[in-house]
């Protein structure tokens, strides 16, 4: 990948993933080795069961790698085992996450499911609510804070998971096909929304997706299949010529 | 931000639904609760209304409740002589059943001497027994009304009720009435008519209707109960039970199977309870599972998930119990025998109730601590 001048938010290094042993064995991740840098929105393709799913689990700290580095935000978080014993904090303080469905929790309001998360990290609950209120504002859905995920549109809900995953300010936001039931103009908003995420905050933005359409929001592509890093694409968001 | 409160609000009408049902097997303990406490409560209330300090009854007998009891009427007149003793009085004890407007009517009849220990102690209408004959003074709980006639006796002398007394029944729930000795002996050792011709055709004098089951002694305040009860046993045809002796007897022999049956009941019920609401807040935790996923991923930890179950499973005992305990208070007039609910049983009651919450929500709480994270992503598809 190009160099920025920066150090990178997310460093993968020589990282492999394997399910079972002997016969059964299935290799999901083969020596992968990426950096994103902040600022910057990359996207992860491949067929199903290339394994990119894997990758980002892996990258999330919810899925233990079987060899290689992790290092997110300067801190080395994995090297042949895992080097920090509170993942959950880590993921907390570090990592935003997107579903490709909102995932937001059906008895909570709108600011509720952005505050908790502020709340989880031990924000006070006025500040959190402000907190919350000026995500929502940011992401264009503030009249809808009081409303519950049922009451929300498809589009204001994926809006109001983005805020949640924005909430801790992380460095790292991860998406898990985040455009997947939007239709192509709202697929389009959603990731120009996460292109100005990563230019305000300085965020490293990992993208999976399979959407054609939305190719050119992204400034780094990374193909897989068969668990191995197939190729690495410069789009049109950043140079259009690939590397 | 309290997440219970907040899946409570979102899903109030299950909630409440859920709590309704909850609420009625709640109920159910307390009940047979409340019919434990009666059951003791009118057990000793028997023994307790005569306001004894010593039982005299016959010898090798636990009578008179325990078991039968026979000694001569004159009994009262040599207990009375006895170096302690302030007063005596001859009782009797039956039980009958009359039929009046077509209805059974249970009674438990205590035979007493007006004026001696043995009668009714507080009338909550009416006035005491004043003639010798065919007057009764009878528990409110019978249905009887001042001055309506009651037929008793295989002579069908009527009683007519003049006064009324509260919460005197036996253990096994039978209003409690009281009428003279005299007239009690008689009901109870009076041959029918027809028996009496043929006893007398056979040549029998027949046996003198002048026979107690008891007599109840009250002593002198500065002499001791033991020591009076220990002069009366040395007579060969008699035995002395202290009060506390005798309530013992009530409580824990004369009960003791419907004790047990009860207390095996409540067992049952409290096993039962607890595997419904463990079932429930398993079901409550299987429908959560996306937002436990969810919770995990951004990064709550773990006692936020556990507080999350544990106070629903908590809010659900408290909401059941008290709704339980006031359908209990609700229909406890209505209920056929008398619920008896000290503070302290619907205590334990209530700490049980809680301790089932805490122990059922295990089951929920195991489910949620074994969510993986990433559900939350393999739900979104």
């Amino acid at each position: 990948m190009a160099a920025t001048g920066k150090e990178p938010v997310v460093r993968v290094e020589h990282l492999s993933k394997h399910f079972g042993e002997g016969a059964a064995r299935v290799d999901a991740l083969r020596d992968i080795n990426m950096e994103v840098f902040p600022g910057q929105v990359v996207g992860l393709m491949g067929p199903s069961g290339s394994g990119k799913t894997t990758l980002l689990h892996c990258i999330a700290c919810i899925l233990e790698p079987s060899r290689g580095r992790v290092t997110l935000d300067g801190d080395t978080v994995y090297e042949d085992r895992w080097l920090k014993s509170d993942l959950r904090r880590l993921r907390l303080d570090k990592i935003g996450f997107i579903f490709q469905y909102p995932n937001l929790l059906p008895f909570l309001n709108g600011a509720d499911n952005v505050a908790l998360v502020l709340d989880l990290a031990g924000l006070n609950a006025k500040a959190a609510q402000k907190r919350a209120v000026e995500l929502l504002d940011y992401l264009e859905v503030g009249h809808r804070k009081h409303a519950m995920p049922r009451q929300l549109s498809g589009g204001e809900a994926q809006r109001v998971a983005i805020a949640r995953a924005l909430a801790n300010r992380p460095r790292i936001i991860l998406a898990d096909e985040p455009t997947a039931p939007l239709d192509s103009a709202r697929a389009r908003i959603v990731m120009d929304l996460l292109r100005r995420i990563a230019a305000d905050q300085d965020a490293a933005v990992i993208v999976v997706t399979h959407d054609e359409m939305i190719l050119d929001r992204f400034d780094h592509i990374f193909r897989l299949r068969d668990g191995r890093l197939e190729i690495e694409n410069v789009t049109a968001a950043t140079s259009a010529a690939p590397v | 931000m309290n997440l219970a409160y907040r899946d409570i609000k979102y899903n109030l009408l299950r909630f409440v639904l859920t709590n309704f049902g909850l609420s009625l097997l709640l109920g159910i303990v307390i009940m047979i609760t409340g019919v434990y406490g009666g059951l003791i409560d009118d057990a000793l209330r028997q023994a307790r209304a005569a306001n004894a300090d010593l039982w005299v009854v016959e010898a090798g007998t636990n009578g008179p409740f325990a078991e039968s009891s026979r000694i001569p009427g004159d009994t009262r007149e040599l207990v009375s002589r006895v170096y302690g003793i302030e007063r005596a009085g001859a009782v009797t004890y039956q039980s009958v059943q009359a039929e009046l407007n077509g209805r059974p009517l249970r009674l438990f009849l205590v035979g007493f001497e007006p004026g001696r220990p043995g009668g009714p102690s507080k009338l909550i209408a009416g006035r005491e027994i004043l003639r010798s004959h065919y007057e009764m003074v009878v528990d409110r709980s019978a249905g009887l009304k001042l001055g309506q006639e009651v037929p008793l006796g295989t002579r069908g002398h009527k009683f007519t009720v003049v006064g009324l007394m509260r919460e005197e029944v036996t253990s096994s729930g039978d209003p409690v009435a009281y009428i003279t000795l005299r007239d009690a002996q008689k009901l109870q050792f009076e041959l029918a008519p027809p028996a009496a011709r043929r006893e007398k055709a056979r040549g029998g004098a027949g046996e003198t209707n002048d026979q107690i089951n008891a007599v109840i002694a009250k002593v002198s305040p500065h002499v001791r109960v033991d020591e009076v009860a220990a002069a009366l046993s040395r007579w060969k045809h008699l035995n002395a039970l202290t009060q506390a002796q005798q309530e013992t007897l009530l409580s824990k022999y004369v009960i003791e199977r419907a004790r047990r049956q009860q207390g095996l009941i409540m067992v049952l019920l409290v096993v039962v309870s607890a595997v419904i609401i463990a079932l429930i807040v398993y079901t409550l935790t299987m429908d959560k599972v996306r937002s436990i996923a969810t919770l995990k991923f951004v990064g709550a930890p773990d006692r936020t998930i556990v507080g999350l179950i544990v106070q629903q499973a908590l809010s659900m005992g408290i909401f059941g119990y008290f709704a339980g305990l006031a359908l209990v208070l609700v229909f406890k007039p209505y209920f056929p025998r008398r619920l008896v609910l000290d503070p302290e049983s619907v205590g334990i009651v209530f700490f049980i109730t809680i301790g089932i919450c805490l122990a059922a929500s295990t089951l929920g709480i195991r489910l949620a601590l074994k969510v993986d994270p990433a559900e939350a992503l393999a739900s979104s598809g």
